[in-house]
């Protein structure tokens, strides 16, 4: 039997032997993600993201076990660095495991990163499509522990969680864009310690502000849709929440969860969700066609004896790297 | 363009109740610089949750330490669980304070090797490329 086979059966171990496939870019990977999209779209990604030490493993461990209460499997995908240097990694978030049961209904994949760097693996969300298509009702996806711009999450999960902790700053840190702009549920984790409420205050009232002046940009017709959702204008008191939990203590996961839910039915009646997943589709198709436009086309550009003639003439001072890209590119285009 | 040598996934594992880290860190760390995949699984382990990882990560091979003398025990029973879950065919090895009978014994029943204190890293990491290269996949993808 081959593996697709065997994964269509519903085997563990060909689902996570095509998961390496997939992450190896290996022949005709993109033909079976073809074969199996049909099958896939039903499954709900729920991204959990922040800095690194935040907790968003031992957080994404305590939703996992929340989901199997109620009768939902889950697929996991974590993802950590690739060293720069040597190409390894080490792959630490199954520490923060449970003993989950052994019965099929919980999956977990680490990934490195393998020199991407918007926060998730390049294979993640092809990663993500196989589990759809092997039937988890969620997937949760955990991204490295980011800093203010590593945003893929955004254009790979249906729903967004950022985790904070007392430590992540003052209310202009709260104001700056990226990270803190992206969640749908914020969640500040380890609360029990000094400066959670004041910061939790400071984000409150940065979110209230923001959902005025968008209310009036959306309205003057500004901002996307994404801005719109989050700016609320239909509800006044649509900001977005902000959960207060304790990981280690598994302290108001609970909260967090119903969170997540609430938000997931809120965009599914208001049309956000279909509305957003068209969006990341566009994104998704440019994204395969510029990978196959790199491989096929941005490699050839320019040899590397006529890269090193290059750098020669700028060393020398008879050119500088914007003329020489130029009479590249003219040169690529005749050539082809 | 020449294709790149397949990255080489490692679960490393803490069986039981032996909390000794430190060597099992050395070796992570060791093959994380040697360009490997390490997922490291920490302490407590269960010889089915190890299995179960090992599965589920698709990793090459499986790294056990023990320190706490329980190695006739532990060994064997991951190798049961590896073969009734079908995943006989990744490498175990490992390492620790083990007798060389224990060690005969041990390879003899299916661990692919065993180092003991005092090995050097660059032997392990030698030992583990060469091991995963020689195994042939012949499966069958669509």
């Amino acid at each position: 039997m081959t593996l697709l086979e065997r994964f269509e059966l519903g085997d563990i171990r060909a689902l996570s032997r095509l998961i390496s496939h997939i992450e190896n870019r290996d022949t005709d990977f993109q033909k079976l993600l073809g074969r199996l999209y049909r099958r896939a779209g039903r499954s709900i990604r729920i991204g959990v993201t922040g800095p690194p030490g935040a907790g968003k493993s031992t957080l994404v461990n305590s939703l996992a076990r929340l989901c199997l209460d109620d009768s939902q499997s889950v697929g996991i995908i974590a993802v950590d660095p690739t060293s720069p240097f040597t190409g390894g990694a080490l792959l630490g978030d199954r520490v923060r495991m449970g003993d989950f049961p052994t019965d099929g209904s919980v999956f977990f994949r680490s990934m490195a990163t393998r020199g991407a760097s918007g926060g998730l693996a390049s294979a993640t969300d092809n990663v993500a499509i196989l589990y759809d298509a092997f039937g988890f009702d969620i997937t949760l996806i955990e991204t490295v522990g980011v800093g203010q711009v590593e945003l893929d999450i955004i254009d790979t999960c249906d729903i967004v969680v950022v985790v904070i902790v007392p430590e992540s700053g003052d209310a202009v840190q709260m104001l700056k864009a990226g990270l803190m702009e992206i969640a749908d549920v914020y969640c500040m984790n380890k609360a029990d310690r000094p400066g959670a409420e004041r910061l939790v205050a400071d984000l409150r009232n940065t979110l209230q502000t923001q959902a005025m002046v968008r209310a009036s940009a959306t309205s003057e017709g500004k901002l996307s849709a994404h801005h719109h959702t989050l700016a609320g204008s239909e509800d006044s008191d649509a900001t977005v929440p902000i959960i207060q939990t304790e990981a280690v203590n598994n302290k108001n996961i609970d909260t967090l969860h119903k969170a997540i839910f609430d938000h997931l039915k809120k965009i599914r009646e208001s049309g956000f969700f279909e509305q957003d997943r068209r969006r990341r589709l566009r994104k998704k198709i440019l994204s395969i066609l510029s990978n196959r436009f790199q491989a096929e086309f941005v490699n050839g550009l320019a040899s590397e004896d006529e890269l090193d003639r290059a750098i020669d003439q700028i060393a020398s001072g008879q050119s500088n790297p914007y003329d020489i890209s130029a009479q590249l590119f003219e040169h690529f285009l005749n050539r082809n | 363009m020449p294709k790149k040598p397949k990255k080489i996934r490692v679960l490393l594992a803490k069986p039981g109740l032996d909390g000794h880290d430190r060597g099992i860190k050395v070796i992570a760390a060791a093959f994380r610089d040697a360009g490997m995949e390490v997922i490291y699984t920490g302490l407590r382990q269960t010889p089915e949750m190890i299995v179960d990882a090992a599965v589920q990560e698709d990793v090459d091979a499986v790294g056990i330490s023990i320190l706490s003398g329980a190695h006739m025990t532990l060994f064997p029973a991951i190798l049961d669980e590896m073969k009734r879950r079908g995943a006989d065919e990744i490498l175990l090895f490992g390492g620790g304070i083990i007798p060389d009978e224990d060690i005969e014994e041990l390879e003899k029943m299916g661990v692919a090797r065993l180092f003991t204190p005092g090995a050097p890293t660059d032997d392990v990491i030698n030992y583990l490329r060469k091991a995963v290269e020689a195994k042939k996949s012949d499966e069958e993808v669509m």
